[in-house]
């Protein structure tokens, strides 16, 4: 438990970093670093993505998995990692 | 009585006179004024002889006067069926031509008088149906008859009839209708959905197969089942109660990573790519490109005492932290660093007392052999996740009376236990075999010790071993450095006496190291501010350079034979290449502030890069230019072989030159 919470503290302390949301399988939020409200709708809209993107993968090769997804943006970039219970995601604004 | 024609002449009278005419034409013959006609002038002839044989003619006044021929005259009269009414010039419009034609054949049939009437066939199919109509209402009348008979004699037949019918009828009383119903509770309803992928039907049959697995293995032992139940329930408890994201540590890893490449995207970028362009104009002359810098907060006040690479994962490396200064606290840390994540190690050990030197094992990446302060030697695994060594040395177990200034890693011995050899501070050269859960030591050899030292000292004062290494073709030659400024190179079977002792340096010889390619060729770097390069045949030394400060470290670099670099004590790096100018280096650049002495430098054995530690636990890492890389050039026309023998070739060549 310790070595994830310090992993996390660490990644909100980098430059850049908004922040994280450790969310489960229906889309609850379960920690977050950010505002309630912003955390709820990240998650709504990326869950979708996430479920959209593991189903071509799983229609690919049904015994692979998605296990991280990282979008671009050209303000931010978002992270997204996959377990088997719970996702996580960091959005992160690179420096420039 | 047919009245004649005259063709010709008729005249309107003639129509009133027809109805009027009497039977008797004699009173005609009388009437003779205006009434009478011609035609009966014109008849009179046969009908006045028939009846009135006496009769005179009479000539009406507008009778025409006709000569005898005129009168004898034959004139035809026709009689058509030409209906006089009929039009006689209709034209119809005539698409074809687009004009008016006259339509010759019309029709003369004129009707006078028409009446519909209502009879049918006998044998035509309406006849027949109202035939058969009539019948049914026979029938029916006679049903009707038969039943009026049966209920009331009285009524034979109903007749209806204006005056005495009568239509009596009478209205039951209705009962409200009443509409009963009943409604059910409406069954839960939910809304479901699902897809049908090929991946989800893949879940779903291994979890069938899952399910059958345990069932069977319920069948086989049913005696266990409670207590594991009672087993299990304490772990589902206990991971309810914790939220269970430990298995996102690994996610969080590499999103930290990611993170990390985000914020350093431009070192890597020029770990990867950059070659500096201005080399070619610099002439021989290199730089050193700094890339990551690590550091760990923890790690403040340590020295880093010890950097090593690992063999297999050649963004790994170990960093060992502890302090020269014996005056200090005594802790020390083992980190190891990915050049992923530069901004956090990936192990951390802390240790008792300071490190002083680590080595990783050539095949087995994940074994650790480090080397303490107080004379201890461990092992690391770190493939378990414990924080302590798996082997440790203690006091009984032979350790060291002084720091451990080296450790190397040797092949498996015969037993096929891993070992490893230790030199110290006390003067001990000693092996170390890993046998099941313990550390067994081996005296190797006994580092003698130097003239000053009194002869009845000699056992009590020892000459402290700063360095080792081993050779790496012949494995059982290897090179021990004192203090006191020698070389020693010995041999794992003679346990008694050195092959060769070289007076390397004025004081302590910080480094030795034995050429990657060249069989014979080492290098010693000292306190005394020198480089030195020796054959191992030959009593001098071959090479030496001065650098302005105390050297502290020097390292070959693994892909060249003839390039090596030096640290200084003013936190310069020394680059040189024998190949290119044997007396100068081709890079001199300081890469930390002031203040900061630069303690240890290796090569990355795959990269070109350098990983340089100093006094305040810092790592820094440098890209080396193209120049400082250079391969021998290929003469034209010739190919240019690839391998050890190449770089062999030339240091031999070296060497032969200066013989």
């Amino acid at each position: 438990m310790s070595i994830i919470d310090n992993s996390l503290k660490r990644i909100l302390r980098y430059p850049g970093v908004i922040g994280y949301i450790i969310f489960n399988k229906e889309g609850i939020p379960i920690r977050t670093g950010l505002d309630n409200a912003t955390a709820v709708k990240y998650v709504g809209l990326l869950n979708q993505l996430i479920m959209t993107t593991r189903s071509t993968i799983r229609d690919i090769d049904p015994q692979d998995d998605v296990k991280l997804l990282r979008i671009w943006t050209q303000k931010y970039e978002i992270m997204v990692a996959t377990e088997e219970e719970y996702l996580m995601i960091v959005i992160q604004k690179p420096t420039e | 009585m047919s009245v004649p024609h005259k063709v010709g002449t008729v005249k309107s009278k003639q129509a009133t006179n027809v109805n009027t005419q009497p039977k008797a034409p004699v009173a005609k013959v009388v009437k003779a004024a205006g009434k009478k006609k011609d035609e009966e002038e014109a008849t009179d002839t046969a009908e006045g002889e028939e009846w009135m044989p006496g009769k005179t003619l009479v000539k009406p006044s507008d009778q025409l006067d006709l000569t005898e021929e005129e009168l004898n005259e034959e004139i035809t009269r026709v009689l058509t069926a030409n209906n006089p009414n009929a039009p006689q010039n209709v034209v119809r419009y005539g698409f074809k031509e687009g004009c008016y034609k006259p339509i010759i054949f019309v029709d003369q049939m004129a009707i006078h008088f028409e009446l519909e009437g209502n009879l049918v066939h006998k044998e035509s199919d309406e006849g027949r149906r109202l035939m058969a109509k009539q019948a049914e209402r026979d029938d029916g009348k006679g049903a009707e008859k038969l039943d009026n008979v049966a209920k009331a004699g009285d009524k034979e037949r109903k007749l209806t009839n204006q005056f005495n019918f009568n239509e009596r009828a009478s209205q039951t009383l209705n009962n409200p209708p009443r509409d009963i119903s009943c409604q059910t509770e409406p069954p839960p309803r939910a809304n479901f959905s699902a897809t049908a992928n090929q991946w989800e039907i893949y879940d779903f049959y291994v979890e069938e197969l899952k399910r059958r697995e345990k069932s069977k293995e319920k069948q086989e032992g049913q005696v266990l089942n409670k207590e594991e139940d009672k087993s299990k329930k304490k772990m589902i408890q206990a991971e309810t109660q914790s939220d269970d994201i430990t298995q996102l540590a690994h996610a969080a890893k590499i999103i930290e990573r990611m993170v990390n490449q985000n914020i350093f995207d431009e070192v890597a970028q020029d770990f990867m790519y950059f070659e500096d362009a201005a080399d070619e104009f610099r002439g021989e002359k290199g730089t050193l490109l700094p890339l990551w810098k690590l550091q760990y907060d923890k790690a403040k006040g340590l020295s880093v005492t010890a950097l090593c690479w690992n063999p297999k994962y050649s963004d790994l490396f170990a960093v060992g932290l502890g302090s020269y200064e014996f005056t200090q606290e005594e802790r020390g840390m083992l980190l190891f660093y990915t050049l992923k994540n530069s901004s956090y190690p990936e192990f951390i050990f802390n240790t008792t007392s300071g490190v002083m030197c680590v080595d990783i094992h050539a095949q087995l990446s994940y074994l650790v052999a480090v080397g303490l302060h107080d004379g201890c030697v461990a092992v690391y695994n770190l493939k378990k996740k414990s924080d302590q060594p798996i082997y440790n040395s203690t006091a009984s177990s032979g350790k060291h009376r002084g720091a451990v200034m080296q450790v190397k890693w040797q092949k498996d011995d015969l037993d096929s236990n891993h070992n490893f050899i230790s030199v110290s501070t006390d003067g001990r050269v000693v092996s170390w075999t890993l046998v099941k859960h313990e550390l067994v030591f081996t005296d190797i050899i006994k580092l003698p010790a130097t003239d000053k030292v009194p002869d009845d000292l000699k056992d009590v004062i020892a000459t402290a071993g700063t360095s080792l290494d081993f050779h790496k073709q012949k494995d059982y030659h290897f090179l021990v450095a004192t203090e006191a400024g020698k070389i020693h190179k010995g041999s794992k079977y003679y346990s008694s006496k050195f092959l060769e002792t070289y007076d390397a340096h004025f004081m302590t010889v910080s480094r030795v190291r034995w050429n990657p390619f060249h069989p014979n060729v080492f290098i010693s770097c000292g306190w005394d501010w020198m480089v030195k390069i020796w054959d191992q045949t030959i009593k001098s030394p071959i090479f030496t350079f001065e650098l302005k400060t105390s050297v502290t470290d020097v390292a070959w670099a693994p892909y060249s034979s003839t390039i090596f670099a030096a640290i200084t004590n003013d936190g310069k790096v020394h680059v040189f290449d024998l190949s290119i100018n044997k007396y100068e280096a081709l890079c001199q650049q300081k890469v930390v502030s002031k203040k900061t002495r630069l303690l240890h430098i290796e090569f990355n054995p795959v990269n070109p890069i350098i990983i340089v530690g100093d006094d305040r636990g810092h790592v820094i890492s440098l890209k080396l230019s193209p120049n400082l890389r250079k391969k021998p050039k290929e003469k034209k026309g010739q190919e240019l072989p690839k391998g050890p023998e190449v770089e062999i070739a030339k240091m031999e060549q070296l060497l032969s030159s200066l013989r």
